[in-house]
């Protein structure tokens, strides 16, 4: 993976994005109290964190939408308020629960929003790299929820923007459109473009950024690359077999570093720590049996994110303004 | 058409819309998603067409009526429907894109481009007014042609009373878009005001024969003002100075409002 040793030392690459001390309330809520983060040029850079943890509003402030109450942020060199002029012709946008008029047919939004920059990007390759050639004529209303988010992304890139911020690109979409989305977003970083992706969808954050910050409650508790995130996070092992002959509890839970051992059906469940995998599969072999279908869970981002974030439940049902 | 012609025409096109400006673009865009409501296109287009037909075509509307000056009562019935028009453009049509622009984030997202939101606004006042002014010109047309209703004596001094009523009503309309929390209860607001401003405006009961408390109501009413310096002004004189100054009230008073309350999210 890319950028993989980088995570601490962002000062060997072009920091694109610099955020420091960012402070937002909204009446009584903090909704950011205090986030810190740098983007490089060129990654894809993913803001995590549970609902309310105020993602959407530090890219809000990042995007110039929103007044800070403190702190500094520089895009480009620019401060997204005072220039924010210049910022709309180098960060393109693809916002929350944002729609376009109901009636308006896909190229008619694409050469719209072209015509509102310096130097806009060709359209029609846009419509063609997004799967939409054929949709081009179509209204809005009458696109899928897979097209429209398409298109949000095309129009968020056609102004040949050098940042593209996209907030919850995925969600709402069905798995294969989720995957042919991340395959786009691949490629688009490839043409050069940095990806800010929000998302509260750790699959999402684990296939396809550089690095995550993870925020929570209005902090960033880590940021780092998703692969290190992940082994930070020391969890235990979960081993799941169809041993070839019966093997008794006893026998596993005399296995070094074994904590437990559940059985659904015919399926051996074994939890550990250490290696504990190894250990398992000699004991099996010294009593001559197979472990077929074995599969080996380890601890993933999910984990990382709930174990740093301490947020037991669900992380999607986590609410707003829970301080 | 050949696929030659078909690249051809798909070429100048993008070559025209790289030269127009980002308000020119929106405006074009305005104007096609106009044309695409059918219900703004029946009541702010056809209908008072079809009423001014309508009410053409019976006899006793071309009775003179001492109430009206002299004039016939489908010739006082012209500028009853001019602001009709006016209003459902102004005070529906208009009110309810702009609050469901703000709804569905449209606005806010063109925060995020170099167009900026205040340009849809100046785009969507555009559109409605180059509507009301085919209109004003299709009414005055067809009442002249097919009914022979005369043009204003005073045209100039009419085209400031049409131009004072439609920055009333605009205003009034940016007003109800600024207040209202979606485009459903912006279309809500607006016919709710829709229906006693035109009975102020003498559709339903002429002006002349309102008791003197409505009367005194229907001046203060920008349509009740408007009607009466259109009625002025066909007969060939300035309109009474305190009817101006309600147009021009409504249109500073409630475009600075407007101005103040309206929020792109």
């Amino acid at each position: 993976m890319r950028g993989a040793a980088s995570g601490g030392d962002p000062e060997r690459m072009t920091a694109i994005i610099e955020v420091r001390g960012l402070r937002k309330e909204y009446g009584d809520t903090i909704a950011v109290d205090d986030v810190s983060f740098t983007v490089q040029e060129g990654e894809i850079f993913g803001i995590l964190g549970p609902n309310g943890a105020g993602k959407t509003t530090t890219v809000e402030c990042v995007e110039g939408l929103r007044k800070p109450d403190g702190g500094e942020i520089s895009v480009l060199g620019l401060d997204p308020l005072r220039d924010h002029a210049e910022l709309t012709q180098l960060l393109g946008a693809q916002l929350q629960e944002s729609q376009l008029p109901p009636k308006l047919r896909v190229a008619e939004a694409l050469d719209l929003y072209s015509s509102f920059y310096r130097a806009p990007a060709d359209w029609r390759s846009l419509l063609e790299v997004l799967g939409l050639r054929d949709k081009s004529e179509t209204m809005y209303k009458k696109l899928s929820g897979g097209q429209k988010q398409r298109l949000s992304i095309a129009l968020a890139l056609v102004g040949s923007p050098r940042i593209a911020v996209l907030d919850e690109l995925t969600t709402g979409l069905d798995p294969q459109a989720r995957r042919d989305t991340w395959e786009l977003i691949e490629g688009i970083r490839d043409r050069g473009v940095t990806i800010v992706l929000v998302s509260h969808f750790m699959e999402e954050a684990e296939r396809l950024c550089d690095r995550v910050a993870l925020i929570d409650k209005g902090r960033v508790v880590v940021v780092d690359t998703p692969a290190a995130l992940a082994e930070r996070v020391e969890t235990e092992q979960r081993i799941q077999f169809r041993p070839s002959a019966p093997v008794s509890d006893a026998l596993l839970t005399g296995v070094p570093g074994v904590t437990n051992v559940i059985r659904r059906g015919d399926v051996v469940v074994v939890t550990g720590t250490g290696d504990v995998l190894n250990a398992v599969i000699s004991m099996l072999a010294r009593q001559q049996i197979v472990a077929r279908q074995l599969r080996v869970d380890q601890a993933n981002l999910e984990d990382a994110f709930l174990e740093l974030t301490g947020t037991h439940d669900d992380p999607a049902s986590t609410t707003a303004g829970k301080e | 058409m050949s696929v030659a012609t078909e690249t051809h025409a798909r070429r100048r096109s993008a070559w025209r819309s790289t030269r127009r400006s980002a308000l020119a673009q929106l405006t074009i865009t305005e104007f096609r998603l106009f044309t695409r409501e059918p219900l703004v296109l029946f009541w702010g287009i056809i209908f008072p067409l079809l009423l001014l037909v309508i009410l053409g075509l019976i006899p006793a509307f071309k009775d003179t009526h001492a109430g009206y000056g002299g004039l016939t009562v489908l010739d006082a019935y012209v500028p009853i429907l001019i602001v009709m028009m006016l209003a459902l453009l102004s005070l529906v049509a208009m009110p309810t894109v702009l609050a469901g622009y703000r709804e569905q984030g449209i606005l806010r997202r063109l925060q995020t481009t170099p167009a900026g939101a205040a340009r849809v606004l100046g785009a969507q006042l555009l559109v409605n007014f180059g509507s009301a002014v085919v209109m004003v010109a299709a009414i005055l047309l067809v009442g002249r042609l097919a009914f022979g209703v005369p043009f204003p004596l005073a045209p100039g001094v009419w085209l400031v009373i049409a131009l004072l009523a439609t920055a009333g009503l605009l205003s009034l309309g940016l007003f109800i878009a600024a207040v209202a929390p979606s485009g459903r209860a912006a279309s809500a607001i607006g016919a709710i005001l829709f229906y006693p401003l035109m009975f102020f405006s003498g559709l339903w009961l002429p002006i002349p024969s309102m008791p003197a408390v409505l009367q005194h109501i229907s001046h203060a009413t920008p349509l009740g003002a408007a009607w009466e310096s259109f009625q002025n002004a066909a007969l060939g004189h300035w309109p009474p100075a305190l009817a101006l100054l309600t147009m021009a009230g409504y249109a500073v008073v409630f475009g600075l409002a407007a101005a103040r309350l309206f929020r792109w999210e």
